[in-house]
Parts: C-alpha cells; structure tokens; sequence
C-alpha cells in the first residue's frame, strides 16, 4: 500500500514534468510577441528589448524552463503574471473555488438525478420513461453546454427573474465592496450554472448507469441472490447497485479532475471568474507564468483525483488490491 | 407416500424478439421426498428453463408459463411472489452451474450465507454465522472458521462450488435443484462434488433434481431419469431401466456417443445434426430430422409419452414398434458391455 503510493507519487511528478514541457513548448512554438503585448502597442523597439530581458524572455527555452522549476521547487511559487505582475499563486488560489463550486455542485446533481434514471430506465427498458430518458440523452449529449446556459439564462433568469442572470458571490472571503456575499446568494447565483453543467453532464452518466445496471442485472450472482429469496430492493441495493457503480466512482472521478481544469464555456455564460476564464485571457495575452498555473493546477486535480479513485476503487472491490 | 413435487403438462414460452420461443413444452414429471431426479439433454433442451420456471425465476415480463407445478400439494406458478420468496432458499433452493460466477465478488462468502439465513430465519448475526460455519464444515472447507471472512475469488473453482452448495443447503431445504452444479469443473473435482451431493444428501435427507447432460453423472446419482430433446420429454424412467432397457432412439444417440474404456475407436460417435430451433420446431417427433429410423408417420404426428410394455414406470415418445426398439437397446447394451453382439 505504501509502496503503492510512493509509486504513485513518483509518477504524479514525471507527469508533471511532461505536462509542463509541453506547455512550454507550445507556448514558444506559437508565433507571438508576449514582450510586446506586456510592453504595449506604442513602446518603442528598445522597450520592448528592455521588457523582454525583464521577463526573461530573452533567455533560451530550456533556461527559462529551469529557473520555472527552479522558482516552483525552491519558493513554492508559480511566478508573477507577465502583465499583472500579480502573484501567480494568488490568482490562482482566487479562481479555483469560483471553478470548485461549480464543478462539485453540478456533479452532485449529476448524481441526484442520473443514478435514479439510470436504474429505473434499466428496469424497463423501451417504456416510456426509459425513451424519454434516452432522448434527454441525445439532446444532452448534442447540445453545446453555453447553447444550454444562455436558453436557461434568457428563460429562468431572464423572463421568468427566477434567478440571477449571470454573476457571482463569494462565500467565505466576503470584502466590503463586494454587492453580495454569503452561503444563500452564493448558491442563488450558482443555480443555473450547475443546471447548465449538469445538465450537459449528466447525459452521459445516465446511459452509463443503464448500461452498468442491465449488464450486472444478467450477471449470475444476481440469480443466485433471487435464488435465495431476496427481495426485489436488497437484490437492487446489496447485489445489483454494489456492482454496477463501480466503473461509475471512476467516472466522477475522472471528470472532476477534468472539469476542474476549467469549464470555461459555462463559466464565460454566467461570468463566473473561475479557472476557465483565466486560462482564456491568460492564452490570448500570452501570460506564459498565469496559463502555466492553471494547466499545473488541472493536471494536479486530475491525478489527485485519479488517486482517489483507485484507493476508493480497492475499498469497495476486493478484487482489486493496489500493489 | 405423496410426492414432493408434481410437474404437470408445464409450458413456459418466452417472447424474443424473433418471435415466440416455447423453451417448455408440455414437461411433466414427479419427485419423491428424497428421491434423485436426473434431467438429461443437450444444451438449449429446457432443462434449465423447468427449473427455473418451478423456482419462478424466469424473466417475468417477456414469460409465460402455464401447466401446474405442485410443490406439496401448492401450486408455485400461481403462488405470489412474497411467496415464491419465502419457498425460494428455504424449501426449495438451487445450486447453478458456473461457481465463478454465480456469487456475488464484493461480498465475503460469510456474508452471502449469512444473508441466506437470515432471509428466512428470525436469527441473530451470530447465530446466522455459527450456521453458516456449520455448513462451511459440512461441505468440508478446510479452515472454514478462517476462510468465513475470504471473498469468492479467493477460491478454487471446486471450493467455489462447496460454498454455493452449502449456501443452497443452510435452511435445510426439501428440494434441492443442481443446474449443472459439476459442468465448469474438471474431472477430480467433478468426482469429489458428486460424492459431495450424493453424502449431503444422506444426511439432509432433501430431494434433488440433477440437470445434467453428461449420463455419467446420471449413473453415478439419479434414481430415476427424465430425457429431455427440444422441449418435450421424450424418455422416463428408473435410472437401471435407462441404461438396460433404452427405448428412444435419442437415448440411444446419447448412449453410442459416450466414451468407452474397452472400445479402441478413432471418433467418438455422434449424434448427426443439431438441435432444432425452439422458435420453428419441425413437425410431428421433433427428433426426425436427425434420427437414423425415421419412418412417414414422424414426420406427421406427434409422438406422445406412452408406456412401455412390461414396466410401469417407464415411459417414452416414438413411433417406432416395440419390438425394434428391444432389438436396438440390446445391440447398444451389448456394445456397451462389450458382451455377445
């Protein structure tokens, strides 16, 4: 088990060295100028040169590669925006709950509402239910995510005034200036975000749990449980429900991980200034140190994610044992 | 004595979606208290469906089942299912064919016998566990008291199968119905099973119904025999009188293609063809498009179970005259013993 994790730990690090090789490596392949930009339209060939060597910029890759490292390992510190000059960790650490809130939200409805259909569409398969369910299916699988957020901005928030159109309120690090803040308008505001990305979510989790449940409802041991005269629920609940969640625990586990990285969509149709958003501006102004730190924080809530995953995954089947 | 369980013209279709598949088609057979009775055919007969039809676990939507299954008297196809329930696991409970995957894998083994326990008994888990050791020990689990907390896959296919039978057996069960229960196991093992079965049932004293296709097993356990091809029964009788005296010409198929110790061949014979689709059954015996001695008639009527001249408890479907069957039977007993020709 230890051993088990050491492993993994030593892994989590190659990756991410590879993941931040990459970045690196596509951000100087890119034809672009991220000393112009931060020096500004107007400024002269010789500022320009100035801000460069200020930036670094001037080094070669491998070199400005090193002093990253170098900065990261030693300080802990992810750098300072090219053109903020705002603290890289700071930004970051003021983004990721914005995106945290959405994305754990969301995935709790996922659940709520996918695991239910997806067990009684399982049961009957081709009654009504399960043709309905199949056909939210198609739709939430086709429709694009910020298709979905603006129709249920415009009709819940908009012409019904249910909601909040777009906005969002901090929960705990409520400032003075802040117009809103606190638990209640945190969750008013983040309704329809969670709606949207659930809805677009939970598609897929919906097949996947019909999928999961009709295949286990064939298995043997299933026949062998009603062979003993086990009610209906407890064959459900102990014999059938143990079984067939299983790949689905991996599914939550991955796309948390995924989504965390930002959903930048949903995020830029409610204007929520979470990860997304800031990867976005951080790519169109070429801040090569902030889209470092959220490419760096994504791959980490994946392979946290993935740990948590294959740890639970041992729990609940002892088949599995983590060597 | 009355019997345990009386069959009655029992017909079990199933609606697919190539149309409607009568998997049963007029089985009727009786088991005593006690008694072995052995069901034999090749794959896809209905052997299976009987039993799962007596035990009410056909898929319910897609099935339809009618004839009479009398367990003491009660009859189960018109039982409720709290009923059936209650029946299932307790007086009357089934052993399946393949152990690696007929228990449950995220569960211990101490676990799914316990839940059988206390599915029918007002016990504590204590109590339900001591049971279950009781059995562990019974079906003679090395260790049982160490081995209770192990999952399935932590077992050998043949302990595998210990464990289902002991979970089949810890109520005490009046009927035990054996689905194949040494099929997925090799040869050693398949020996110690069967001498396994045949002790517990001595000791438990239940009946039991040993679907089969291998006739060695027949031999080795039955009593009595039932034949099944294509969903009829075509051949019933006292085990002794199924290999002595064999009146259906698919009996005798099945006999010719068992493997012979003092017989040097270089093929096993066959029966020639396969077995027809339930979904589109041939006319009259259904047997006639692979059987050596067809004659016009087979082709048109159906065959009914009749009995046979000079043994009231043998019966069998074919058109073919009685005295050209005792003529075959001893020509394949002869073969067989490897005595006279």
């Amino acid at each position: 088990m230890i051993q088990y994790l050491i492993r993994r730990l030593l892994w989590a690090g190659v990756l991410f060295l590879a993941v931040t090789i990459v970045t690196y490596v596509i951000f100087f392949l890119v034809p672009a100028d991220p000393a112009r930009l931060a020096a500004g339209q107007s400024a002269s060939p010789q500022r320009v040169a100035e801000v460069e060597k200020f930036l670094g910029l001037d080094d070669p890759v491998y070199i400005q590669y090193a002093h990253f490292l170098k900065r990261l390992v030693l300080e802990g510190s992810l750098g300072q925006s090219f053109l903020t000059r705002q603290s890289v960790n700071a930004e970051i650490f003021r983004a990721a709950p914005v995106t945290a809130s959405l994305v754990f939200g969301a995935i709790i409805m996922v659940l709520m509402f996918a695991i239910p259909l997806g067990i009684f569409s399982a049961l009957r398969p081709r009654s009504l239910l399960d043709r309905a369910a199949m056909t939210y299916v198609l739709i939430g699988i086709s429709l694009p995510s910020f298709w979905i957020g603006l129709m249920l901005s415009y009709l819940i928030g908009f012409k019904l005034g249910l909601t909040p159109i777009a906005g969002y309120c901090e929960v705990i690090s409520v400032t003075d200036a802040s117009v809103c803040g606190g638990l209640k308008d945190w969750a008013y505001h983040m309704v329809l975000p969670w709606a949207t990305l659930a809805i677009v979510v939970a598609g897929t989790y919906v097949r996947f749990v019909r999928a999961e449940v009709m295949e286990t409802m064939n298995q043997d041991y299933v026949r062998t449980a009603r062979a003993k005269g086990a009610p209906e629920s407890q064959v459900m609940r102990s014999h059938i429900l143990r079984n067939a969640m299983l790949p689905v625990v991996t599914m939550v586990g991955m796309d948390i991980g995924l989504l965390l990285g930002g959903a930048i969509f949903i995020e830029a149709v409610f204007g929520l200034p979470g990860l997304g958003g800031t990867a976005l501006e951080s790519i169109q102004r070429f801040d090569l140190p902030t889209l470092q730190g959220v490419v760096i924080f994504g791959a980490l809530a994946i392979i946290v994610f993935t740990l948590i995953v294959d740890l639970l995954y041992a729990w609940i089947d002892p088949r599995i044992r983590l060597t | 004595m009355a019997p345990l369980l009386q069959v009655r013209d029992l017909r079990t279709q199933f609606r697919t979606d190539d149309g409607v598949l009568q998997a049963v088609d007029g089985v009727s057979f009786d088991v005593e208290p006690g008694q072995v009775l052995g069901i034999v055919g090749e794959s896809g007969c209905g052997k299976s469906v009987t039993c799962l039809t007596i035990m009410g676990l056909n898929e319910r939507r897609a099935t339809t089942s009618t004839g009479e299954v009398l367990f003491r008297g009660e009859d189960l196809l018109t039982a409720s299912s709290r009923r059936l329930r209650e029946v299932r696991g307790n007086e009357i409970a089934m052993i399946f064919q393949d152990p690696m995957t007929s228990m449950n894998p995220v569960h211990t083994i101490g676990k799914q016998l316990i839940e059988a326990v206390t599915l029918h008994r007002e016990v504590s888990r204590k109590q339900a566990r001591a049971r279950a050791l009781e059995l562990l020990d019974a079906v003679r689990i090395p260790q049982a008291e160490r081995r209770i907390d192990d999952y399935p896959h932590q077992f050998s296919g043949g302990m595998r199968q210990r464990v289902m039978i002991a979970m089949a057996l810890i109520n005490s069960p009046d009927l035990l119905i054996a689905d194949e229960p040494t099929t997925a196991l090799d040869v050693t093992t398949q020996a110690q099973i069967l001498e396994l079965l045949k002790q517990l049932q001595k000791d438990f004293g239940a009946a039991i119904i040993m679907i089969t296709h291998d006739l060695g097993v027949v031999a080795e356990t039955c009593d009595d025999v039932v034949v099944m091809y294509s969903a009829k029964v075509v051949e019933h009788a006292e085990v002794d009188e199924i290999f002595e005296r064999p009146q259906h010409p698919y009996t005798w198929g099945l006999m010719g293609s068992l493997p012979r110790l003092n017989v040097v061949v270089d093929r096993l014979q066959q029966i020639p063809g396969q077995p027809p689709s339930l979904l589109n059954p041939p006319n009259g015996c259904r047997f006639h498009p692979r059987c050596p001695y067809t004659m016009a008639v087979c082709k048109e009527r159906v065959p009914l179970l009749a009995e046979v001249p000079g043994d009231v408890f043998h019966e069998q479907a074919c058109h073919l005259d009685p005295a050209t069957k005792e003529r075959e039977a001893a020509k394949l007993l002869s073969s067989v013993t490897g005595v006279g020709a």
